[in-house]
């Protein structure tokens, strides 16, 4: 299982060169305008995205409805962006909730060794034990329909990578003679971590943080798609597949902007960090 | 002991331990979910068994009594796990059948329904990755590298959906969802082992990429080895290792997929029993369905150990 988990590591590895590539800035350029709609952009529109119009159902674009009206006559851009807002902030937290822990823990387990690192990696095997979205799910179960389950439970399989992609950096760095000569030196712990720990592990990190973030979209959107998640009817891109799928015939350009959106939201992740190791 | 059979050994330990780790994980979750129940589970389970208007309060309580449920949570637990260690898995409370039998049927779909996810994973990813490895850099393997990336960033259930509208519902050429013939297992299948070929591919190309620039390929090929030859006896057999250990990365993708594009297809499998229990507050159902998903995982991952020290003689891999 470790070395499998090291695999992935490795995998998701981000690329040393100095020079962003050009899929990097694209990735940024998309994830600060997705950043920026889902921010911004409710206030911007003002529309309420469960007013409905039971008159106006299942209409293409116009000037009132730029991107349509869903089977209740709600305004898709106002949903879209709805959802937007919910799904990554949900990502945003759960990513900070998962990667302080894990990090920090991470450090514990290497730094002190011995029964610390074993406790603490009996745990995260434990939390491996189940496939995330097995768990997330199944937290889901306990309370359905309630963002906290979902926030808790993507947070709690999220912070395991964290956790051993730090404690095996952490341990290759601390045995380095450079941090050797620090101690000799008489440096304190935390300079030592700042210094040779958190330059070399940083960037890891964030390439974690953004697969993370990708990761936990998607479990919002999967749960809602099959409706043990968010309920409607708030707007949540997986509920509004759900919604929209029976209406692919009269309308096929609604049930394709939620996809759209999730599609492009992971895509930004994955590319702002380099997409798939290039070797 | 030979050093070989000593670390077999311990990884059947390791997942051995996992694999208490997910009944205890699962019958703790079950245990919550039953003190987390919003109103009387007595009231809705007589009401999913006879129908809202055919039920009252006796047979509400005729269900409590049966079902146990006028028992402390606790107790109930603990019934559970001691009906568990004598594998019974108890009886759904929506259905009234035994939860062992409904999961007997429907993981026979789920095991059919991964392995075609698998096979065409294979299928796709296996001949793109060798072809692409052995020319790096080259236009094919860029090409396929944005690709890759591309379906990658697709969530499995996103993908299914669009392919049931193009190929389902549009082209009518695959049925759109449920189980009566061999062409539906075409769409789940592709919809999950495009998914899974949008990583692996990479994964075979990058073995073979390495296997190809090894110094002893080179003697290889200068002592008279022809290149197919080559190819075939030592570049692929050496790249087969990492891509038999990336099948176990992949599981938890696989497992997470299953119960995900099962319910986009309605596959009578055994994700779709367990989102159906969530939904239905089917606790037996729950607890049945997701232990044995977890324990599938866990053997799953132990037969890739295995298999990974079988291929690799070094007995250094996963």
């Amino acid at each position: 299982m470790s070395n499998q988990i090291d695999m992935m590591i490795e995998a998701i590895a981000p690329t040393t060169s100095r020079r962003l590539p050009v899929s990097r800035l694209v990735g940024f350029a998309l994830l600060a305008l997705l950043a920026v709609a889902a921010i911004g952009g409710p206030d911007l529109i003002g529309k309420d995205p469960a007013k409905q119009s039971l008159l106006d159902t299942l209409q293409g674009p116009s000037a009132e409805h730029p991107l349509g009206t869903d089977n209740l006559g709600r305004d898709m851009t106002a949903r879209l962006l709805s959802g937007a807002q919910l799904s990554l902030s949900l990502a945003f937290l759960s990513v900070i909730t998962a990667g302080l822990p894990g990090t920090l823990l991470g450090v514990v387990a290497a730094w002190f060794g011995g029964w610390t690192d074993r406790l603490l990696g009996a745990f995260a095997d434990a939390v491996l034990a189940l496939p995330g979205l097995l768990l997330v799910l199944m937290l889901a179960a306990i309370s359905p329909g309630s963002w906290w389950a979902l926030y808790a439970g993507i947070s709690l399989t999220l912070w395991v990578e964290y956790f051993r992609y730090t404690r095996q950096r952490a341990r290759i760095v601390l045995a380095e003679p450079s941090v050797e000569a620090s101690r000799l030196l008489g440096l304190g712990p935390w300079l030592l971590i700042r210094r040779h720990l958190i330059p070399e592990i940083g960037p890891g990190l964030l390439t974690i943080a953004a697969f993370g973030a990708a990761t936990a979209v998607t479990a919002v959107a999967a749960l809602g798609f099959v409706s043990v998640g968010v309920r409607p009817p708030t707007a949540e891109w997986g509920v509004m597949m759900t919604e929209l799928l029976p209406y692919w015939r009269e309308a096929p350009f609604l049930i394709l902007q939620p996809v759209g959106c999730l599609v492009l939201t992971v895509l930004a992740l994955h590319l702002s960090v380099g997409g798939l190791r290039r070797s | 002991m030979t050093p070989f059979a000593k670390a077999a050994l311990a990884t059947l330990a390791t997942r051995g331990v996992q694999a208490i780790i997910v009944a205890l994980i699962v019958g703790m979750v079950s245990f919550a979910m039953m003190q987390a129940l919003p109103g009387d589970a007595a009231y809705r389970i007589a009401a999913g068994r006879y129908g809202y208007d055919m039920m009252d309060a006796a047979s509400a309580e005729a269900v409590r009594i049966e079902l146990g449920l006028d028992q402390p949570a606790l107790v109930q637990m603990w019934t559970w796990l001691k009906a568990l260690a004598q594998f019974d898995l108890g009886t759904s409370a929506v259905y009234g059948t035994s939860v062992a039998e409904e999961i007997g049927a429907q993981l026979g779909y789920s095991l059919l329904l991964a392995a075609g996810a698998v096979i065409t994973s294979l299928l796709i990813a296996l001949p793109v990755g060798i072809v692409t490895g052995l020319r790096p850099g080259g236009v094919l393997d860029r090409m396929t590298l944005a690709v890759s990336i591309f379906l990658r960033a697709i969530p499995a259930f996103a993908l299914g959906i669009v392919l049931v509208l193009v190929f389902a519902v549009q082209l009518k050429l695959f049925p759109v969802a449920g189980f009566t013939e061999a062409s539906n297992l075409v769409l789940p299948s592709l919809t999950l082992g495009l998914g899974l070929a949008a990583v692996s591919n990479r994964v075979v190309r990058d073995a073979v990429a390495e296997a190809m620039s090894a110094d002893w390929r080179l003697f290889a090929r200068t002592k008279g080895l022809s290149a197919r030859l080559t190819l075939t006896r030592h570049v692929l057999r050496n790249a087969s290792v990492p891509v038999v250990a990336y099948i176990g990365v992949q599981l938890a993708y696989l497992i997470e997929g299953v119960v995900i594009v099962e319910s986009v297809f309605a596959w009578p499998g055994i994700g779709h029993a367990l989102v159906h229990a969530i939904f239905g507050r089917d606790i037996a159902m729950v607890q049945g369905t997701a232990l044995v998903l977890g324990l599938t995982y866990v053997a799953l991952n132990l037969c890739i150990d295995l298999a990974c020290r079988g291929i690799d003689p070094r007995g250094r891999a996963a």
